[in-house]
């Protein structure tokens, strides 16, 4: 009872801490920057020690898997139907409480319940489950080829989620702290706070999830928040194009996981990850797909975790994302935001191991992330940037560590990455300041030393070198030209279309004429 | 017929007639309103009756335990004999779904618009909406159908806009409808309709619900109408209502694919041209449109799973793109009629629409936690089970309207600081539906459960419904095969 309250208490602490700050901000109740603090501090602190109180019992009793089911958020069986019997009946069938509420875990279906049905359709009524106390018109082949629906919420804490989920507390709670200073007195305080927490419970349930949609929920929140985050300072254009770029490529990838999710559900009849990754506790577990299947699921997850974690050819939109304040830089795109890609690929690791195609693809495009990343890395002229794309080398040696099927070595430099960098970034700015007065102290540059590759590269090839790292491999305008440009032209052209055919049928201009501004100046001139 | 299938119970009080009746009565008083001020005191009030009355008949229907049920003392029914308006699992929620937009269209009308739109006409219309989602008759949801094209013909009228495109492409299904339906004999079983009948049928509701490449009606009534005109003209998605009792009943499977995929390719279509307009208007055109149109190919998925999830969006998106377009309306008001090429920045005299535009658009691409959540996953689970490689057309769709929504947002509310004398914060009516409408579309997300199964229920009895329709239909047919195959009786054996 006590664990389950500890398991309870590490969700529902980032969650009410969203609940606090948005029913504040729907009734316009302004809280004060103390007040916000420790709401936010008290959910980074509640939410950490219950996480580690479960990693002590983990590690005491020896558990390597602890699966909290929170029942059916949503479940459709053909077990409530009100309507009559058509040949004349009263009523055919009468629904006990078909619900599995919400935090009932004790009403959960178990996990022989399950077997084929969490958000899976299935067309062979035998196989859907009816609870005790209901019954089903079998006689009615409309209820017969019944489809199912179960949206499960259910969390895990073993291996993997364990230090991730502890890690992203960490991160948050030092970035709370560090951010109610740094946006003291600020415009947007409060909706800084209000994004933050969006973000925290998006990473928590990213981490605890225990079957695909409850994973692809979190992803969601996580991409919601960065994108609003990187606009944050929006009386200027640049953050939000920034940001809208973000979201765009979020949202792309947030398409491939949703497809992902759905042909994994169809191929493996659950979304579960333990029926998806067999028996094992992570990471010995063993997908139940063939090579061909695994290959096609992993690619579009592949794809979902390039768009999250900034590989190419996503890579553009990280240093964009430095657009917005520090610490959500330091915590989004430095430590967090920008691994859950690599999360996304070591959770489903039993998938990629049943296609070494699949495998050598990602071990592959973490090794031209790490190229570009580390050539862009070192032209850039601002210290953000320059991190950011540090961070980048960093998620493709980790991308390419999974590559090669490693699963423990990956997790432990994600964690170790993660902590530095958010030191790199917070300290960032404090650190041009020093160097600055150190500059000014010496009245002159510190110098570089001289780089090696001046004595093996010719002039002509190294300046091609810096072209093509200056403008970032060239990956926005190849995206621009290639991707978003002539989707763009199709549309207007669409629209244009539209608007004369419009025109001719109409025999007036389509558009442009403000009917309102024109009946303002009648009402003002009459 | 729906109405021949099952015997329908009464309702405790003539809750569909009164709220049909309602709207009417406060139509002709804001007629005899003084002035508009007083004209639109009159349209809360009634919508707002109006609202009540809807609730009562859902909650009323709900404790009856049925799949249809008609009006205590039917007034009509005594009339004509037969069962007109009647409440059902389909429509118990649209009609206060469409009450309630009404309401908040009225109520949210600023000052400075109190010229230029119509109250009366207004109630009017909603007095049709409402008889037209209450009705089973195919005949009168096609004279309600027609009678609602009435007040956005007279506004474009009084505007001085042209009404040629709005007229041909709405006179052209009403034709169609007529011809088409003036074939079926309604007492001949279902799908017995002929092709050529079940042609014009088609053709006529996808006109009327904006199916591309029939569609053009649809920006150009955003464009020359006042924005509340359009959007209480299309946000009940009557066509959508229209399909349901005008096609699906009658037609055959072919008719029912050729809408799905016309209505795949339009919402994915329509998403496309909602990222790259530059006038607002036309950009909330567009993006309803697409998300209508995943509702009619939802309707169109003979899988309980995807039809409830047709079910379930067509509640979230009329709700969230009500709110939107409020949203949108509100900040029109404001500020003049917003174009999309340029920033805006109104975040800071209107954080409470901003916030409310983002929340509404959200729930309309089916953002977790949102009302729209659990019915768009339906609606893809649904897709993807019929038509697997078509179906990735709703997610493609989901995607584009996310990122329209964010760019209309940034467009709007950010990039640069809007400076004015003005004082343009949100008026109290304003800020009621702001926060009637967060907490539907959060209660909705959180809490889906109630609306699901409801919606689950309607889903099976259409399901079976259709079923016991094609049944009967192979049955007939078999039974004409065997009465042409049968050798000629001899006449008179006995002579």
């Amino acid at each position: 009872m006590l664990l389950f309250f500890f398991e309870l208490m590490v969700v529902v602490s980032p969650a009410m801490l969203l609940v606090v700050l948005g029913l504040a901000t729907l009734f316009r109740v302004k809280f004060s920057e103390q007040t916000v603090a420790r709401f936010s501090h008290g959910a980074s602190i509640c939410g950490l020690f219950s996480a580690c109180c479960i990693l002590t019992y983990m590690l005491v009793m020896n558990v390597r898997d602890v699966p909290v089911e929170m029942g059916n958020w949503v479940t459709l069986d053909h077990v409530a139907t009100l309507a009559p019997k058509e040949n004349g009946g009263a009523t055919a069938i009468v629904p006990p409480a078909q619900t599995t509420e919400l935090n009932a875990p004790q009403n959960a279906f178990n996990s022989s319940d399950l077997e084929g049905s969490s958000f899976a359709v299935e067309a062979d009524s035998a196989s859907s489950t009816h609870p005790p106390g209901t019954e089903s018109n079998h006689d009615d082949p409309a209820i017969n080829a019944a489809h199912t629906f179960h949206f499960r919420l259910k969390f895990v804490f073993d291996r993997l989620s364990i230090p991730f989920v502890i890690m992203s507390l960490v991160l948050c709670g030092v970035i709370g702290v560090f951010a109610f200073r740094y946006m003291h007195l600020e415009d947007g305080f409060n909706r800084f706070f209000l994004y933050y927490a969006i973000f925290q419970l998006g990473m928590v349930i990213s981490s605890l999830a225990g079957t695909i949609e409850t994973l692809f929920l979190g992803w969601e929140l996580v991409g919601l928040s960065s994108a609003l985050l990187v606009a944050f300072f929006h009386d200027r254009p640049a953050p939000v194009k920034n940001g809208l770029r973000v979201w765009a490529v979020y949202r792309i990838a947030d398409a491939a996981f949703l497809v992902a999710a759905l042909t994994l559900h169809h191929l493996s009849g659950s979304g579960d990850f333990d029926a998806m990754m067999g028996d094992g506790d992570w990471p010995f577990g063993q997908a139940s797909l063939t090579s061909s299947q695994a290959f096609m699921v992993g690619s579009l997850l592949l794809i979902a975790a390039a768009g999250k974690s900034a590989l190419v050819p996503f890579s553009g939109w990280l240093p964009r994302a430095m657009e917005g304040p520090t610490p959500s830089s330091a915590v989004f795109y430095g430590a967090l935001s920008v691994h859950l890609g690599a999360f996304l690929l070591l959770r489903v690791s039993p998938v990629l191991e049943k296609s070494p195609t699949l495998c050598a693809g990602v071990f592959g495009l973490g090794l031209v992330t790490m190229i570009y990343a580390a050539m862009a890395a070192r032209v850039q002229t601002d210290i953000k940037s320059a991190l950011s794309y540090a961070s980048l080398v960093q998620v493709s040696i980790i991308t390419m560590e999974i590559g090669i099927g490693l699963r423990y070595i990956p997790l432990i430099h994600i964690i170790g990455h993660a902590c530095v960098r958010t030191l790199q970034l917070v300290r960032a700015p404090s650190l041009l300041k020093d160097l600055h007065a150190i500059e000014n102290a010496i009245g002159d540059r510190l110098s570089a030393p001289p780089s090696v590759w001046k004595r093996w590269l010719p002039q002509w090839l190294r300046d091609r070198i810096y072209r093509f790292s200056w403008e970032r491999g060239y990956l926005d305008s190849m995206l621009d030209d290639f991707v978003v440009r002539p989707f763009v032209d199709f549309f207007r052209f669409s629209s244009r279309l539209e608007k004369r055919c419009t025109t001719f049928i109409s025999g007036t201009q389509s558009s442009v004429v403000d009917l309102d501004v024109i009946e303002s100046e009648r009402e003002v001139s009459s | 017929m729906l109405t021949q299938i099952l015997i329908t119970p009464e309702l405790k009080l003539p809750w569909l007639e009164a709220s049909i009746l309602l709207p009417l009565l406060g139509s002709v008083l804001c007629g005899l309103a003084v002035n508009q001020k007083d004209s639109q005191k009159i349209a809360i009030l009634f919508s707002g009756l109006t609202l009540l009355f809807t609730i009562g008949e859902w909650y009323d229907f709900s404790l009856l335990n049925t799949f249809q049920a008609h009006d205590n003392g039917d007034f009509i029914r005594w009339i004509l004999g037969r069962d007109v308006f009647v409440i059902d699992e389909l429509n118990a929620p649209l009609l206060p779904l469409a009450a309630l937009l009404y309401l908040l269209t009225v109520l949210s009308t600023l000052p400075t618009k109190l010229g230029r739109f119509s109250f009366g006409m207004t109630l009017f219309s909603q007095s049709v909406t409402l008889a037209t989602l209450s009705c089973h008759h195919p005949w009168v949801i096609i004279l309600m159908l027609t009678i609602a094209c009435v007040p956005p013909w007279v506004e474009l009228r009084r505007r001085g806009a042209s009404t040629r495109v709005f007229t041909l492409h709405m006179g052209l299904s009403t034709v169609l409808l007529v011809t088409g339906f003036s074939m079926v004999d309604p007492d001949a079983g279902p799908q017995s309709a002929p092709l050529m009948a079940t042609a014009l049928i088609t053709m006529a509701v996808l006109l009327r619900a904006g199916v591309a490449p029939v569609h053009l009606w649809m920006p150009d009534l955003f464009e020359h109408a006042s924005f509340g005109t359009a959007v209480l003209f299309v946000t009940p998605m009557t066509g959508a209502y229209a399909v349901m009792h005008l096609v699906l009943p009658y037609a055959p499977s072919w008719a029912l694919q050729s809408i799905a995929v016309l209505s795949l390719f339009t919402s994915v279509y329509a998403a496309g041209m909602a990222t790259v307009q530059t006038e607002s208007r036309r950009f909330f055109c567009y993006l309803f449109l697409s998300n209508a149109s995943l509702v009619l190919a939802g309707l169109e998925i003979v899988t309980t799973v995807g039809l409830t999830g047709a079910l379930c969006v067509w509640f979230s998106v009329g709700i969230s793109l009500s709110g939107f377009a409020l949203t949108l309306r509100s900040v029109e008001a404001r500020i003049g009629r917003i174009s999309l090429d340029r920033y805006h920045g109104v975040y800071e005299h209107t954080p409470t629409l901003a916030g409310l535009f983002l929340l509404t658009g959200l729930a309309s691409i089916g953002f977790p936690g949102t009302i729209g959540f659990i019915g768009m996953e339906l609606l893809i689970e649904g897709e993807v089970g019929v038509y697997p490689v078509v179906g990735l057309a709703v997610v493609a769709a989901a995607t584009l309207n996310g990122i329209a929504i964010m760019r209309a947002y940034f467009l709007i509310f950010t990039g640069r600081r809007f400076r004015t004398a003005a004082v343009l914060r949100s008026s109290p009516a304003e800020r009621f539906a702001v926060v009637l409408l967060s907490l539907l579309i959060m209660g909705g997300g959180l809490w889906p459960q109630p609306g699901v199964s409801s919606r689950y229920h309607a889903a099976e009895s259409l399901m079976r419904i259709r079923n016991k329709s094609e049944r009967e239909a192979e049955l007939a047919k078999n039974a004409e095969e065997r009465v042409e195959a049968a050798p000629p009786v001899d006449a008179a054996p006995f002579d």
